[in-house]
This record gives C-alpha cells, sequence and structure tokens, in this order.
C-alpha cells in the first residue's frame, strides 16, 4: 500500500517536471539530511522543520529526512560540515544570509565556494521595536533622542557582528545616530531585555516579537521593506502589520533590509540534484503548511533560484560588505 | 482559585485514556534516552518532534513533556550506579549517588533520587499553577547584571567547601573556564583557543567532557583496581525499596531548601544544571557533617535531584509565558510550539487556554507515572551491577562513545572522550576535585557573557551590580556565601586565641 502510493508520488512528479528532463534524472538514493545552522528551536530551526513537515505531508520525496542542527559558531558549524562532504548531494544545509557573510567577518574554514546554492524561500522582515511604555511614537522621535545622547540608547541584538548588529550599525551612518549595541544570545532573550525595560529598542524580526505587541507590551516604530507589509489581521490596538511605515519614509534612509531562508548543497554535487531540489522546493514552497508559516511568521514568501538567487545574494553581500569595512569588522 | 477552575477543566482534558497511554510511551521513552548518557532529553525531544506534527497540539506537548520527565529520571540512574551522568544535570548526583552504589546501597540511592525528583518537580508545577503570572513578571526582572549576579550566586554556593586543598581546586576550576571558553565569542563573534581545528569551533560540548571525565575515567581507575566493582553484595529486592520511600520524609529539610533553589534557577533562567550544582553545595554547608559528603550521604542525593527537577519543570514556565526557554530541551519543545501554529509568549495563557492547562495538568499525571515506571525499574538497574564487570565494562565503554558521538553527531568528539578520560583518571590520582572544573564549565562562559554584556549596558561601570534593589540583593548574598567559610574560621581563630590568653 505504501510502496504504491510513493510510486504514483513518484509517477506524478515524473509528469509534472516531464519538460524538464534533467530534473527526473536524479533521486536521492539515501535518507536526505536537514543540516540546520542554529539550534534547536532557533528560526532557521523552525524554516527546516517547516519544510520537512510539508514535505511529509504531500510526500513529495520517497526517502526520509532526518534534521540535525549543528548551530556552533553563529551557525559556521554547519557550512564546514557542508565542505567536510563535498560531493554529497545527500545533504541540505538550511540557514539564512550568514552562509556568505560570516567568511567575511570571521576567519573560517570555509568559504562561500564550499556551497551550492539552492534556493531561497522567503524573505524575513527587520522592524524597529520600542517598549509600548516608552515616549517613542515614532522613528523620527527614537532617532532625534538618539542624537541628543550619543550612545545613550541601548539596542539589543541576538549576536556580535550579525545581521542585527549590522543593521543598527546601518541606522548610525545614515542617519548619524549613536546607539549602543548589546549582543544577547537569540531572539528570545532580546526580546525579553525590551519588554523588562532593560534596553530602549531592538530590530527582532516580525515572528519574534508578534505576541509582545499583541500584548501590549511593545510597540513596532518602521519595518524596512521597499514597502509596507502585508495586511493580515489586526494585532493590537486596530493595527496590523500594513499599518507600519516603512523606515524609509520615517526618515531613515534604507530602502530595504531583509533577511533570506536559504537552502545549500555541499560543492561539487551532480547538476541533476540540484535541479531535484529546486523542483522539490519549488513544491513545497506552494503548500499550504509553507503558505501558513510564512503567513503566520509575517515574512515575504520569494523564492528565489538560480540567476535570481544569485543576483540578490550579490547585492546584499555587496551592501553588508560596506558595513563590515566601514566598522572595521572586515577581515583581510 | 480561578487557576484552580481552570487546573481542573485541564485534568479532565488530560486524563483520557489515550493521554494516559502517551504519558505512559513518553515516560519510558524518555527513561530510555535518560539511561544513554549524551543522548539527553534535548536530543530525544528533537527526535521525536517530527513523529507529533500530525497529532493535536496538546497531545504532541504531552508526549514531549512526559519524555522529558522520563529523561531527567533516566539521567541519575547512570550517575548512580557507574558515575557517569547520562544528562549534564546529574553530575551532581554521582558525587554521593555513585559512592552509595559502591557500597552496596544502590537500591536505596536509586529510590532517593526518584522520590526526590518527584517531589522537586510537583513543587515546580504547584508554582506553575499558582504563581505564572507572578512568576513571568518576575522573570522579566532579570538583565545581563542580574544573570550574572544568579552565576555568581550558584559559584559562591559551592565553593569554599570540598575537602580537597584549596589550590587543587583553584587549578581545576580555571581549567573549567578555559574549557568553556572554547570556540566562537558571542559578544565580540571572534573565535577564541581553537587552534586552526574547525571541530572546535561550536565549543568544547559539556556532556562529551562529562562523559570522559566520569565514565571512561571512572572506567580506568576501576581497571587498575583489580576489574571489579566494588559492590559488595547489592541488595536488590523490592522491599529495599519500600524501606527507602518510609525513610525518604526524614530529608525534608534538604527537600524543601532544595525545591526552593530549583524553583529560583528554574524561573531565573539559570537552568537545571547550575540548581543541582547549588543545592548540593548549599546542603554540604548546611550539614552538620559536611566532612562525610562525596562518600555516600544520602542528602548528597536528594539534594540535587530535587532541584534539579523542581528546576527542569520551572523552566517550562518561562518558556509559555515569555517564549524564553531556560533549558535546552524548552528549546526544542518551543520550535513545536511554533511548528504547531502556538505562539509561545503572554498571550498564549489567554489564546491557548486549553492547551496550556492540559500541560499542567500532565504535568502532575506525567510526574506520578514517572516516579511509579522509574521505582518499579529500580531493581532490574541495581541488578545491573551484579553481572561481572568483564561483561558489563565493555558495555559501558561503547554506551559512552555512542553516547558522545550523538550530542553533536561529531567524530571528533571521540577522540575528546579520550582525552577527557585519561584527565579524568589523573585527576583522580593526583586527588584533583573534578566538580570545580565542571561547574566552571558550564557557568563559567554564561557567567561571562552576561558580565560583559553588563559591561556593555553599564558602560564599563562596576556599580551596575548594586544599581537596583534586586541585583544587590543577587550580588550581597553571592559575596556572603564566598567569604563565609573565611569568616566563620576567622572567627574561630579569633576565639581561639581569646581562650589561650
Amino acid at each position: 500500500m505504501l510502496r504504491k502510493s510513493s510510486l504514483l508520488v513518484a509517477m506524478a512528479a515524473m509528469i509534472m517536471a516531464g519538460g524538464t528532463a534533467v530534473a527526473a534524472d536524479w533521486k536521492p538514493e539515501r535518507p536526505v539530511e536537514f543540516v540546520v545552522a542554529s539550534g534547536a528551536g532557533g528560526g532557521t530551526d523552525n524554516f527546516a522543520r517547516t519544510v520537512q513537515k510539508a514535505i511529509a505531508a504531500h510526500k513529495l520525496m520517497d526517502q526520509s529526512i532526518a534534521v540535525l542542527n549543528k548551530g556552533g559558531g553563529s551557525g559556521a558549524e554547519a557550512f564546514i560540515y557542508a565542505k567536510t562532504n563535498a560531493g554529497n548531494p545527500h545533504k541540505l544545509i538550511f540557514g539564512t544570509n550568514n552562509v556568505y557573510l560570516l567568511p567575511h567577518v570571521t576567519k573560517l574554514g570555509y568559504t562561500t565556494a564550499d556551497l551550492t546554492p539552492v534556493a531561497a524561500m522567503a524573505l524575513d522582515e527587520f522592524l524597529i521595536w520600542v517598549n509600548a511604555k516608552s515616549d517613542y511614537k515614532d522613528a523620527k522621535s527614537f532617532i532625534d533622542a538618539a542624537k541628543a545622547n550619543p550612545g545613550k540608547i541601548k539596542v539589543a541584538g541576538s549576536q556580535s557582528k550579525d545581521t542585527d548588529q549590522t543593521l543598527v550599525s546601518l541606522i548610525q551612518q545614515v542617519t548619524g545616530a549613536k546607539f549602543t549595541y548589546v549582543p544577547f544570545n537569540g531572539g528570545g532573550a532580546v526580546n525579553v531585555q525590551l519588554v523588562g525595560g532593560h534596553v530602549d529598542a531592538n530590530v527582532n524580526n516580525p515572528s519574534e516579537n508578534i505576541e509582545q505587541w499583541k500584548a501590549g507590551a511593545l510597540r513596532p516604530l518602521c519595518v524596512f521593506a521597499p514597502k509596507t507589509l502585508e495586511a493580515g489581521p489586526k494585532i493590537h490596538d486596530g493595527k496590523g502589520w500594513s499599518d507600519i511605515p516603512t523606515c524609509k519614509s520615517a526618515g531613515i534612509a534604507i530602502d530595504s533590509y531583509e533577511m533570506p531562508r536559504t537552502i545549500w548543497l555541499p560543492a561539487g554535487v551532480p547538476e541533476g540534484a540540484v535541479a531535484y531540489y529546486r523542483e522539490l522546493f519549488k513544491k513545497v514552497s506552494e503548500t499550504p503548511e509553507w503558505k501558513d508559516y510564512v503567513q503566520r511568521t509575517s515574512q515575504s514568501g520569494q523564492f528565489l533560484t538560480g540567476a535570481a538567487f544569485d543576483d540578490f545574494r550579490k547585492t546584499d553581500e555587496a551592501n553588508a560588505t560596506k558595513v563590515f569595512v566601514a566598522e572595521g569588522w572586515a577581515i583581510k | 482559585m480561578e487557576n484552580f477552575a481552570s487546573l481542573m477543566h485541564g485534568f479532565s482534558l488530560a486524563l483520557t485514556s489515550y493521554h494516559v497511554m502517551l504519558m505512559i510511551v513518553g515516560v519510558m521513552l524518555g527513561l530510555l534516552v535518560g539511561v544513554l548518557p549524551g543522548l539527553g532529553a534535548p536530543n530525544g525531544v528533537s527526535l521525536l518532534l517530527p513523529l507529533t506534527f500530525s497529532m493535536d497540539p496538546a497531545s504532541a506537548i504531552i508526549l514531549l513533556a512526559s519524555m522529558y520527565w522520563g529523561a531527567l529520571f533516566g539521567g541519575s540512574t547512570t550517575s548512580i550506579l557507574f558515575n557517569i551522568p547520562g544528562e549534564p544535570s546529574s553530575v551532581a548526583t554521582t558525587f554521593d549517588g555513585h559512592p552509595m552504589a559502591r557500597k552496596g546501597e544502590a537500591t536505596r540511592a536509586l529510590t532517593l533520587a526518584f522520590m526526590s525528583a518527584g517531589f522537586g518537580a510537583l513543587i515546580g508545577v504547584v508554582l506553575i499553577t499558582f504563581l505564572s503570572s507572578w512568576a513571568a513578571r518576575f522573570a522579566l526582572r532579570f538583565s545581563a547584571p542580574e544573570y550574572f549576579g544568579v552565576y555568581f550566586l550558584a559559584f559562591a554556593a559551592f565553593i569554599g567547601m570540598g575537602s580537597a586543598s584549596p589550590f587543587k581546586t583553584i587549578v581545576s576550576m580555571m581549567l573549567g573556564f578555559a574549557l568553556g571558553a572554547v570556540g566562537m565569542d558571542s559578544v565580540t563573534g571572534s573565535l577564541r583557543l581553537t587552534f586552526g581545528f574547525d571541530q572546535l569551533l561550536p565549543g568544547i560540548s559539556f556532556l562529551v567532557a562529562v562523559i570522559g571525565l566520569f565514565g571512561i575515567g571512572e572506567l580506568l581507575v576501576t581497571m587498575e583496581e583489580g576489574l571489579a566493582f566494588n559492590s559488595v553484595a547489592t541488595r536488590v529486592s523490592p522491599r529495599e525499596v519500600g524501606r527507602t520511600i518510609l525513610e525518604w520524609p526524614r530529608y525534608w529539610v534538604a527537600l524543601l531548601r532544595s525545591s526552593a533553589v530549583g524553583c529560583w534557577m528554574g524561573i531565573t533562567p539559570g537552568g537545571p544544571t547550575a540548581a543541582s550544582f547549588m543545592s548540593y553545595g548549599l546542603a554540604q554547608r548546611w550539614s552538620r557533617r559536611p566532612e562525610e559528603f562525596g562518600e555516600g550521604r544520602p542528602e548528597g542525593v536528594v539534594s540535587p535531584e530535587t532541584a534539579d527537577h523542581a528546576a527542569g519543570t520551572c523552566a517550562m514556565l518561562p518558556m509559555l509565558a515569555l517564549g524564553v526557554p531556560s533549558s535546552a530541551t524548552a528549546a526544542v519543545m518551543m520550535g513545536g510550539l511554533m511548528i504547531w501554529g502556538l505562539n509561545p509568549g503572554p498571550m498564549l495563557f489567554t489564546e491557548q487556554h486549553d492547551f496550556v492547562w492540559a500541560l499542567i495538568a500532565s504535568m502532575y499525571l506525567g510526574n506520578v507515572v514517572a516516579v511509579v515506571l522509574v521505582l518499579m525499574t529500580v531493581p532490574l538497574f541495581a541488578a545491573i551491577l551484579r553481572i561481572p564487570f568483564a561483561i558489563i565494562g565493555p558495555i559501558i565503554v561503547a554506551v559512552c562513545f555512542i553516547g558522545a558521538y550523538s550530542v553533536n553527531s561529531n567524530a571528533f568528539d571521540f577522540w575528546l572522550v579520550l582525552v577527557f578520560g585519561v584527565v579524568g583518571y589523573l585527576f583522580k590520582k593526583l586527588d584533583y576535585p573534578l566538580a570545580p572544573l565542571v561547574l566552571a564549565m558550564v557557568l563559567g562562559d554564561k557567567a561571562e557573557d552576561a558580565f560583559r554584556q553588563a559591561m556593555i549596558m553599564s558602560q564599563g561601570d562596576l556599580t551596575v551590580f548594586w544599581s537596583n534593589p534586586l541585583a544587590a540583593t543577587i550580588m550581597t548574598a553571592g559575596l556572603l556565601l564566598l567569604f563565609m567559610p573565611l569568616v566563620s574560621f576567622g572567627v574561630r581563630r579569633v576565639r581561639r586565641l581569646s581562650v589561650k590568653s
């Protein structure tokens, strides 16, 4: 019974992939490992496990999946693991832009060339959040306060030299304000610090703060996206995601700052394997499980592969590198 | 009272035959992963997570939480029998639990450990039931200075005691700090003490070190001493279990004190490991015969076990109410909540009323199920010690290595286990204490992070640790505990001098 249904799925997949003959050439022969570049329970972990859930629910792959967390060294552990598994098409690495940004700031045992890009499945947004009890009602008053008291405004972030600190540095560069950045471990701890009033702001992703916003403990000031977010349900005090102004319109000259949720293979894998997984994740991105995840975490569900992913990566890398150089983090 | 009504509602949801079956399955699986050192609760729960995707969230969390309780219990078993902590939080149980087993009191030690663990968990659940909103608000008052204070307090409670020479203690502790510092530094993002080894990037896993230091080190010593466990005539009878249960209430002081320590450390994310060490330290300090600790004092088993489980249970509260997990297992479960479509946070209690209270009710039931099940296994486990060493020894070695590998699925850890095994052996031979090393390794890294975060926040002003009543109280208590042995020593000296003159 089981075998029959998986045969049917395989046939359906073949028919669907009829035009692109390359994709049907390669199929995983062994259980596939999802290597997650974060600890269990982190944002990247949820991303990988949602993909796993969608694949299982719709039987999109014959082989089973094992999730492996390798979050050491801000995720570098997973990328080094990819390097030691060069040419193995049964290891998929789940990360963010840390895959290609980490080697710029820390001397590590891998380079981006040790991984093959497969796809970016979503873009996570960043917002400026303050405590609901604070006087900052909009981004302008917040930036003005930081300018008036240089270094007195404390902004908490996940790690050192990560996407959070890069964004804070970018804000400093474009506005001339000066903050004190405090690295706490992970979005959850960062949140408690802000709700408890120990720091003045954070730049968390929507999913990290939605519950505290709903409870009326935090207030979003602006979002670093080219346009306002999709509406969705109202969250607090009659306001929803679409009511948050973009930071650009609020006077912070940053067009967009987004973090991709990316999937990679080790270097040197067969061309057919890359094509197979692209096809697979494309299908995942169309499942209700995935759409529900994207909507619930208020990310932008953009599926990028091939040239589009490469272009995104190059722009992202170039922008971040500018900040690294300006801050003196870039390694020679 | 409102909470009480909610709890009753929770019981009506949790007390179905399906859920009770899930609890039994969960506890059994948990026992299994807890007994295998290294596999542990976080790994076990994350292995089980994919199976729960198709379940209803309340049933899924009941299964995972029961597995957590089971693993906490299982971890103590190997600590007592073989000196191999199955979980980081059961390291402190080895100090007196294993000597008891060597004296032929394995059954007594196991029974005491399980009863105390069940008691600690129960106190933890009662706290969650009635003080959840207060405790969640209290946890919000903690920032970097307070965290540092909590770690400092745990250190201070454990230090300044023990029979080893103070210099050996310092050497051991410094080595622990150095080992804890290996890997990426989260405050600056740079690498420390990795010497160009990519494998050291994630740091040295505490569990791998412990498996080597305790497990392999102990085996080496045993081999040298003539290939036999000195477990003279381990009594293996259910009657012994019954007798110990009757004896158990005698340790009520240790039980209450350790529950308080455990609950405190569970809510202020200090975690179960710190709680068990601190509780052991306090038990020894306030004991009338501190010199007997480490030789097999029952309080040395009761105290860390109670605190461990009280903290492990209370660690669920910050996760549910704030979305901040204070233990590795809670982090995995939180990931599970999000995948099931629930968002942990302040709104969870109102929006997912049924889910939360079914979980809390299942904590009561799950722990009762767990205690009953583990007590039934005591004679079975104690009987293992009767197997000849020639058979059990190689099995332990295999279990140690499998356990070490399963922590990170990293083959490099095999070498680390061997190195730590030799270190553990040398420590024992040269009479260096292992406990300070372990404690420094667990807490050193976290304490350092908290200290540096506090320094960034205050721009280098040390008075930040006394800047509010909460931080000041914790720090002062820590300092008092730290200097108490010195002060009492001084007082004794002065008294003796005045008597002489």
